[in-house]
């Protein structure tokens, strides 16, 4: 079944696996770690980065290929849509259907807004499908939000922003309930306590797992729930600009229907960008295990509106941070992921 | 140079490397897909596809990420399949077998035909586990259905016209909810959160210069 050059591969595997086996890793010094990092990881790599010359931004450093997108030309002119006659006319839009998304539209049904979700591939086609490790929060009895915070602030080699940090840390268990309670099927022993593992570098045992299917068990549930409330999703379709008001707030964005082209504009109050990540730039020409629809889009249309980054540091193309525990836009996600109508 | 095998795509022959998928042989005959075609890596779904060998009369079925080109395939993809999929309130669900005989009654219907098991991409006992729903057993059915990544190929072959994964889901969602041992730790968790049990420790940390923040992440005792 297997090509000749994967047997090859394969034996070679198999001949080393006892020496492997026998092999015991020991954790890496501080320094070992900066030496490695410095040599090898995209982040790392200075002459890799360019200096933007335009936008809110301007003067820090980002990778190559994120520059060429940032500072590109719009692909549509003014002419081309006309933003008096708006197809949609919402409280909330939300851009991206991944579990960030669907999980802002949720709780912003919830609360009673009339709120859409345009995504463009299919619902759930998101790197949150693919999260096949598990979800940390800190809900054992050895363990404690305190401890996930110091983890989790080295773990990003003190670069995080505490504030975000903090909500992270402290929201994590109720997002563990609340999908719970969605009908998530954690891992569990026959009493209730949840089964937990070390994910990258934790000091405690809090990665929650479904099987080997985590991030695809908690995206169907919220993609049936999504469905269920009967919440408008219009797919196939990406946001290619934000609209702004008079003041300078997000008030719609231009969608582009991905297979007819067809540009259609949608109202809204709020507009929510859960786009996710970058990983199909392939910066530096990395190889990347996210799914095809992660090429930066919020970051250029976020930035295009005059939104600053939080950091330009974040690009990692390789992600061993926890699944962000994402429940009601704003309040629980990064800024790299949202910007509500306030921060634009 | 790379062996090369002949594959047909919606009819039209190729020339295509061996080791590729039949996503990447579509991509490089050209094709940019927009449709059927999602995580790439076998866990959403979104690249049902069914093929033939020429010579052979088996129909089979695979995910386009996942099976490698063969020579002489006949390659039609799915990328979407009409399902049935009804809405209901998770909150006011029984964890009753009148739920599925109220939602989906079609799958009392089945005929024991077992095309829906044979064509699963993720070799699935498909029909077991619409036995199980029909019985109402949805602790068995969430089991047996896990990793159903809801392709719909099972459903294109179902002559009772059961939409197998929709039910599944619901069977999952039921045992998630409702079936599944409730976890006092992490409800304990969430109140001392809410009571502020860990506020103090937390507002030293956000206030902790780094150098500090180093010494404690050095020498943190680590779970064995
Ligand atoms: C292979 C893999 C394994 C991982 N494993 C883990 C793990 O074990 N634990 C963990 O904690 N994290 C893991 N991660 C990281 C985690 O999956 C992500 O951080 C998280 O899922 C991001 O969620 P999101 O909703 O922000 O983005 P996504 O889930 O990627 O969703 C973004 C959505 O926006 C859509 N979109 C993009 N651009 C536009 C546009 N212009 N208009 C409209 N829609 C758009 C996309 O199509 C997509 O549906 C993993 C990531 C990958 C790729
Ligand atoms: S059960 Fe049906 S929908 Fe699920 S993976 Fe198998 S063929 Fe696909
Ligand atoms: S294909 Fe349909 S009728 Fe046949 S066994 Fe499966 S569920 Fe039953
Ligand atoms: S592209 Fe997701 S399963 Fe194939």
């Amino acid at each position: 079944m297997y090509s000749k050059k994967f047997q090859k591969s394969l034996a070679a595997v198999e001949a080393a696996r006892e020496a492997n086996i026998a092999l015991e890793p020991r954790r890496m010094t501080a320094q070992e770690k900066t030496d490695l990092l410095a040599a090898y990881h995209p982040d790392y790599k200075q002459d890799e980065f360019e200096t933007l010359v335009i936008g809110p931004n301007k003067g820090d450093k980002v990778p190559k290929e994120l520059a060429a997108t940032l500072q590109a030309h719009s692909r549509i002119t003014p002419e081309s849509v006309d933003l008096s006659t708006p197809d949609y006319d919402v409280d909330v839009l939300v851009i991206g259907a991944g579990g960030a998304g669907t999980s802002a539209a949720i709780e912003a049904h919830e609360a009673g807004a009339n709120v859409m979700i345009v995504t463009k591939l299919r619902m759930g086609d998101a790197n949150t499908m693919m999260a096949e490790g598990g979800i940390q929060a800190a809900d054992k009895p050895n363990d404690s939000p305190a401890i996930h915070f110091v983890d989790a602030f080295g773990g990003g080699h003190f670069a995080a922003k505490r504030e975000l940090l903090q909500r992270l840390v402290c929201e994590a268990p109720e997002a563990i309930q609340w999908l719970s309670e969605l009908g998530v099927e954690f891992d569990k022993t026959e009493d209730g306590t949840m089964v937990t593992t070390h994910g990258g570098g934790t000091s405690r045992k809090r990665m929650h797992a479904a099987k080997d299917y985590s991030g695809a068990e908690i995206m169907r549930t919220l993609r049936d729930e999504v469905l269920n409330r009967n919440i408008p999703v219009v797919d196939f379709t990406s946001a290619i600009e934000l609209i702004l008001d008079e003041n300078g707030n997000a008030a719609g964005a231009v969608l582009m229907n991905m297979e007819t082209k067809e540009l259609l504009v949608a109202k809204a109050k709020t507009v929510i960008i859960a786009t996710g990540g970058a990983g199909r730039m392939h910066y530096q020409g990395f190889p990347t295990s996210n799914h095809y629809g992660a090429t930066a889009d919020g970051l250029v249309l976020g930035y295009r509106a005059g939104a600053n980054f939080f950091t330009q540091k974040l690009f990692s193309t390789i992600l061993p941070e926890p699944l962000i525990p994402s429940r009601s836009s704003a309040r629980w996600l990064p800024k790299r992921y949202v910007l509500s109508a306030q921060s634009l | 140079m790379e062996n090369m095998v002949n594959i047909y795509l919606f009819g039209k022959k190729y020339s295509v490397p061996e080791n590729l998928t039949i996503m990447c042989a579509m991509e490089y005959a050209g094709y940019q897909l927009v449709r059927g075609c999602g995580c790439r890596n076998g866990f959403c779904g979104a690249c049902a596809t069914i093929y033939r060998i020429k010579g052979e009369t088996e129909l089979k079925s695979c995910l386009a990420c996942q099976t490698k080109v063969e020579e002489g395939m006949y390659i039609a993809t799915l990328p979407f399949f009409p399902l049935v999929k009804q809405v209901y309130d998770l909150n006011k669900v029984t964890p009753s077998e009148a739920v599925m005989m109220q939602l989906y009654p079609e799958i009392y219907a089945c005929v024991g035909c077992n095309a829906c098991t044979k064509a699963c991409t993720q070799d699935l006992n498909v029909m077991q586990y619409i036995a199980y729903a029909q019985r109402g057993d949805f602790e068995k059915c969430a089991e047996e259905s896990f990793d159903c990544v809801m392709c719909g190929v099972c459903s294109s072959r179902c002559p009772a016209g059961i939409s197998h994964p929709q039910v599944a889901m619901l069977a999952r969602r039921i045992n998630g909810k409702y079936l599944a041992p409730k976890c006092d730790h992490l409800e304990d968790r969430v109140q001392e959160i809410n009571n502020g049990t860990f506020t103090e420790l937390i507002e030293a940390l956000m206030q902790k210069p780094i150098e500090e923040m180093k010494e404690l992440y050095n020498n943190r005792d680590i779970e064995k």
